[in-house]
């Protein structure tokens, strides 16, 4: 193409030649120039305009057709099942191992207001505090002749309140569908069922959801639309934990004890078949949480058997002693000097009361709870091999017990295990863990030295995890352990015809600041039965127990929590379904005598 | 205008040579008269020895008639109609939750429906030039006042302010913004044409971006989406390199994502998009089901329910309460006049020569027939959860008036005029 310039420059010099001005000429051309752009403009914008004008056509169809698709589909989506359906209402049960309920929904109403449909709000407003005397009228009439549009009264309201609600005849009261979650057994196996709140909360609906133990751990299992049928099955014995709770409740108050807690859990599957922290609480009726700055252990909400983690004391003697036995060491019969002095860098190791046993075999070692010969069998195992079996054991991390307290229960064990963790480790000082480590930690003794993991649902047979010790080894600790009851700090335990085998272990409780209470324990007894062949393991902790005997404040185990748990394992085996039987090797005890 | 302005100084040079000369349409030229009457040489002699009254053109109102695009604005005047229809059905439960008698709304609507009928009727007689001079007084009125909203706006309790609250009523100034928006954009594009003209492209792109930021800020993604969309389109009529509008869409969907990572506002709704089926308890939930509902001649008039349980009803998913009464039939009819409005004024601007028309034109037409594509297609589920309303047939005082004039204006410049073709055949240029 050819353009023309502007101000050509020909043109100019001869309008300059006839006097014009050739200004005019710049702007002539510039209007050619002009009606050349605005026709090759035009020209692009036609075809731009169509494809815009085809676009919009296209997609006006699409609306159209999208409509129309709509539009016919009507039967696939039926409009009842719409409304409402956002909250899902029905939760699952949760039921014990023999199929007995432990928590289940119940129906109950929510009351709101609407002022702007009431007939009589002043009315309505005395109606209301006649039917609930715990709300304020003058704050209803408030409420009632003010701006709100929407008032909630109460959030669950029994069929009789309904009624006489329902009686005061006022429009704008209104009651809306409310499932709550009910524990029939009241304050029975608090600790595990937790509790449950209101979630979202509608007009029509709630969404009930788990806040604490296993209502929130399988939360979104029992919250499945798919699963309300399918009730969730707990390891629980109903019975045995309501007997549990009755005997441990009794102890703890003879005891003098500010709080108890019992685990009882079978050693092969690691089914906990009844767990009680004491103080409890009713989780229909949850109490708030402890504002901080206060012990959360003086709370009832505070679960002793996973989220107190103390050191236990002597119950940890055994290990030392399996693991000795278990590394060909020594063997029961071996002969430890367990004279003093014995210091570990500058620090002395003494006995209770500053005994002294002299030179003794290890299971006397055990029986008579020596500090001085665990410690020394503690040296010989070393501390990277006492390290790996507590390990194995499961005593450094949270229990993997189902209940989302359990998280909570993380082991305090030394930054630096030197050899003098090593030893007074050995006797159970220096690691605190929950009573639930130590069931788990009994129980790999009892069932021939594999671990197991403590769990609260239904199991269908031996759960064995990992060899953790040999069987010969478990086998020695086990009657080391029945020896502590026949004959050693845990005579109180014996229960006639069960063969009960255990460790008492008494542990000063630590100071918040750092020290030790001089008059304040923990009292702990750990303990399998049978001994000869033992199903469960029962670790029975006292906190702050004491009792005058003879004339004396005493506050060991072995006169607090060994007397519990004998009482308790004397109630609760049989339930167990366990007959009373006669240890096997002790015939001379009796004598067989013909009718 | 400005070639039209430029060309009035030529006139005067060439009007000897041509008597023909191409008229813009409303410009006064001098020899105006002698235009109008050049098949009869004998008037204009009276003219010029002053035996005949000069005459200032055509009589306006037989003019506009004859150049008006009826069909479209007998569209918008049903639509208003629908709009009236639809507001009975849809407003009473608005009207008796805000405590006012069942036909409040309805009142209002008519109210100002008139009052926008009238802004149409008059902005579509003027002159595009008047038309232009106006909206950018507007326009320069509505951008202050947009700006000026964080401080004196109320956002009625709905997490945006854009409102001025003038107690009777309430005024989006963004509403008024948006026509007056495109008819600058388009001035300036149709200035940076000429030769020497000013860098109006650069110049509509700041003021676009400006606008969009404010309502951004607001947050008000659906107005800012349209401003944006109009200058796009304006831009691409005005000639964009294609590989700038693909450079454009790619700098749109980061746009999205990243607002979609900072905006929890803008993030649920793609969410609840995204997202395959769809909640009955949401808004989205309600229209798709009150849609199934009407079927293809609806549940019948009164009868429909989802008006009870939708909020903006009357506004947002008006189309919803439109399908479940009236039936698919009524929903493809709105969206035919949509279409027929839109695509009727593109195809009448594409023999428009000149460019600020054409530009001013398009944008007035693809943000009018976008945003109801918009919002029907949120109501189908065909495009993400956007509050947008349905021109002239959603209830809404400001945005009926600003819409009536944006009609109007684009009435005025769908109007028919000379394209200058006998002076092309004249100066053998056809």
């Amino acid at each position: 193409m050819i353009r023309t310039p502007l101000r050509p420059l020909a043109r100019i010099l001869d309008a300059r030649a006839k006097g014009e001005n050739p200004d005019l000429i710049e702007r002539e051309n510039i209007r050619r120039r002009h009606d050349e752009m605005q026709d090759r403009a035009r020209a692009r914008a036609e075809g731009r305009l169509l494809v815009l004008g085809v676009f919009f056509f296209c997609a006006f169809s699409v609306v159209g057709a999208r409509m129309g698709i709509l539009a016919s589909s009507e039967a696939q989506e039926p409009m009842a099942s719409a409304t409402g359906a956002a909250i899902a209402t029905q939760r699952a049960d949760i039921i014990d191992r023999e199929g007995r309920l432990l928590a289940t929904n119940f129906e109950t109403h929510s009351l709101y207001a609407q002022p702007p449909l009431m007939v009589d709000p002043v009315a309505a407003a005395e109606g209301l505090a006649r039917v609930f005397p715990d709300l304020d009228k003058e704050r209803l009439i408030r409420d009632f002749t003010g701006k709100r549009k929407f008032i909630w009264i109460k959030k669950r309201i029994s069929p009789e309140q309904k009624q006489a609600v329902h009686d005061i005849g006022d429009p704008g009261l209104l009651f809306g569908p409310r499932e709550m979650r009910l524990y029939p057994n009241g304050q029975l196996a608090a600790h595990i069922l937790g509790g449950a709140g209101f979630g979202r909360e509608g007009v029509e609906a709630a969404e009930v959801i788990g806040v604490a133990g296993v209502e929130k751990q399988f939360d979104g299992y029992l919250r499945d639309p798919a699963n309300g049928d399918k009730p969730l099955q707990l390891s629980l014995d109903l019975t045995v934990q309501a007997a549990m709770e009755q005997v441990l409740y009794g102890g703890m108050k003879i005891m003098n004890a500010k709080g108890a807690s019992a685990v009882l859990m079978n050693v092969h599957t690691g089914e906990v078949v009844a767990a009680a922290s004491l103080p409890s609480f009713d989780p229909n009726d949850r109490p708030r949480p402890p504002a901080t700055g206060f012990d959360p252990s003086d709370s009832p909400l505070f679960n002793r058997y996973v989220q107190g983690v103390y050191e236990l004391g002597s119950v940890f003697k055994i290990f030392a002693a399996a693991q000795a036995v278990d590394l060909g060491l020594v063997n029961s019969e071996t002969v430890i000097d367990t004279s003093g002095p014995m210091r570990i860098g500058k620090f002395p190791i003494g006995e209770f009361n500053n005994k002294n046993y002299g030179k003794i075999s290890v299971a006397d070692v055990i029986v008579h709870s020596s500090n001085r010969g665990t410690g020394r069998l503690a040296l010989q195992i070393g501390s990277e091999r006492q390290q790996q079996f507590l390990g194995s054991l499961g005593m450094f991390d949270p229990t993997p017990f189902e209940i989302v307290e359990a998280a909570g229960g993380q082991p305090l064990k030394p930054k630096n295990w030197g050899e003098l963790s090593t030893v007074t480790i050995s006797y159970g000082h220096g690691l605190s863990t929950s009573p639930m480590h130590l069931a788990g930690g009994y129980a790999a003794i009892a069932n021939g030295g594999q671990y197991v993991s403590p769990t609260i649902l239904k199991q269908k047979g031996p759960q064995y995890g990992p060899r953790v010790m040999s069987e010969n080894a478990a086998q020695q600790a086990r009657m080391m352990l029945r020896k502590v009851v026949t004959s050693g700090t845990a005579s109180f335990g014996e229960v006639p015809g069960y063969a009960v085998g255990g460790k008492t272990g008494t542990a000063d409780k630590p100071k918040p600041r750092g020290g030790y209470y001089e008059d304040k324990v923990i009292a702990t007894f750990s303990s399998i039965f049978p001994a000869n062949d033992p199903k469960y393991v029962l670790v029975v902790t006292l906190d702050e127990p004491w009792i005058v005997a003879y004339g004396e404040k005493r506050r060991t185990a072995g006169w607090t929590a060994v007397p519990v748990a004998a009482e308790l394992i004397g109630r609760v085996a049989p339930l167990l379904g366990l007959r009373p039987q006669l240890e096997p090797g002790q015939g001379a005890g009796y004598t067989l005598t013909s009718n | 205008m400005p070639p039209a302005d430029k060309e009035a100084g030529t006139i005067g040079a060439f009007a000897v040579l041509c008597p023909q000369i191409r008229r813009e349409p409303g410009t006064k030229t001098p020899n105006r008269g002698a235009n109008e009457a050049a098949n009869g040489s004998g008037v204009m002699t009276d003219m010029v020895y002053g035996a005949v009254p000069e005459r200032g053109g055509e009589p306006i109102l037989p003019k506009w008639w004859r150049t008006l695009d009826k069909w479209s604005m007998s569209c918008v005047l049903i639509l208003f109609g629908i709009g009236l229809l639809l507001g009975l059905a849809a407003s009473p439960p608005l009207a008796a939750r805000n405590g006012f008698d069942p036909f409040h709304y309805v009142q209002r609507q008519a109210f100002f429906g008139g009052l926008a009928i009238v802004a149409m009727l008059l902005t579509s007689m003027m002159s595009p030039t008047l038309v232009r001079r106006l909206a950018v007084l507007g326009f320069l009125g509505a951008f202050v006042s947009l700006a000026l909203l964080p401080v004196f706006g109320t956002d009625f309790g709905k997490g945006a302010v854009r409102w001025y609250s003038l107690g009777f009523a309430s005024v989006q100034p963004s509403e008024f913004l948006k026509p007056g928006f495109m008819v600058v954009a388009a001035w300036l594009f149709a200035a940076a044409q000429e030769i020497n003209g000013p860098p109006g492209r650069l110049w509509s792109f700041s003021l676009c971006m400006a606008i969009v930021l404010m309502l951004v800020m607001q947050p008000d993604f659906g107005q800012a989406c349209l401003v944006l969309f109009g200058w796009g389109v304006m831009y691409f009529v005005a000639g964009a390199p294609m590989l700038l509008l693909v450079v454009m869409a790619g700098v749109v969907v980061l746009g999205g994502m990243v607002a979609y990572s900072n905006s929890e506002h803008f993030a649920r709704r793609i969410d609840g998009f995204l997202n395959p089926d769809v909640d009955p308890t949401t808004q989205l939930g309600y229209a798709t089901n009150a849609i199934r509902e009407g079927g293809l001649f609806g549940v019948g008039v009164g009868e429909g329910q989802v008006k009870w349980s939708l909020p903006d009803a009357h506004t947002d998913f008006i189309i919803a309460v439109a399908a479940e009464e009236y039936g698919l039939v009524l929903v493809l009819i709105i969206i035919a006049l949509y279409a027929s409005i839109v695509v009727r004024s593109l195809l009448r601007l594409m023999r428009e020569r000149d460019m600020f028309i054409r530009l001013a034109g398009t944008g007035l037409a693809c943000t009018f027939g976008v945003q109801a594509m918009i919002n029907m297609g949120v109501a189908v589920r065909l495009l993400p959860a956007k509050g947008m309303t349905l021109p002239f047939v959603s209830y809404g005082g400001s945005s009926l008036i600003a819409g009536g004039i944006a009609v109007g204006m684009l009435l005025c410049f769908t109007r028919s005029r000379p394209q200058g073709e006998l002076g092309d055949l004249l100066r053998g240029r056809g």
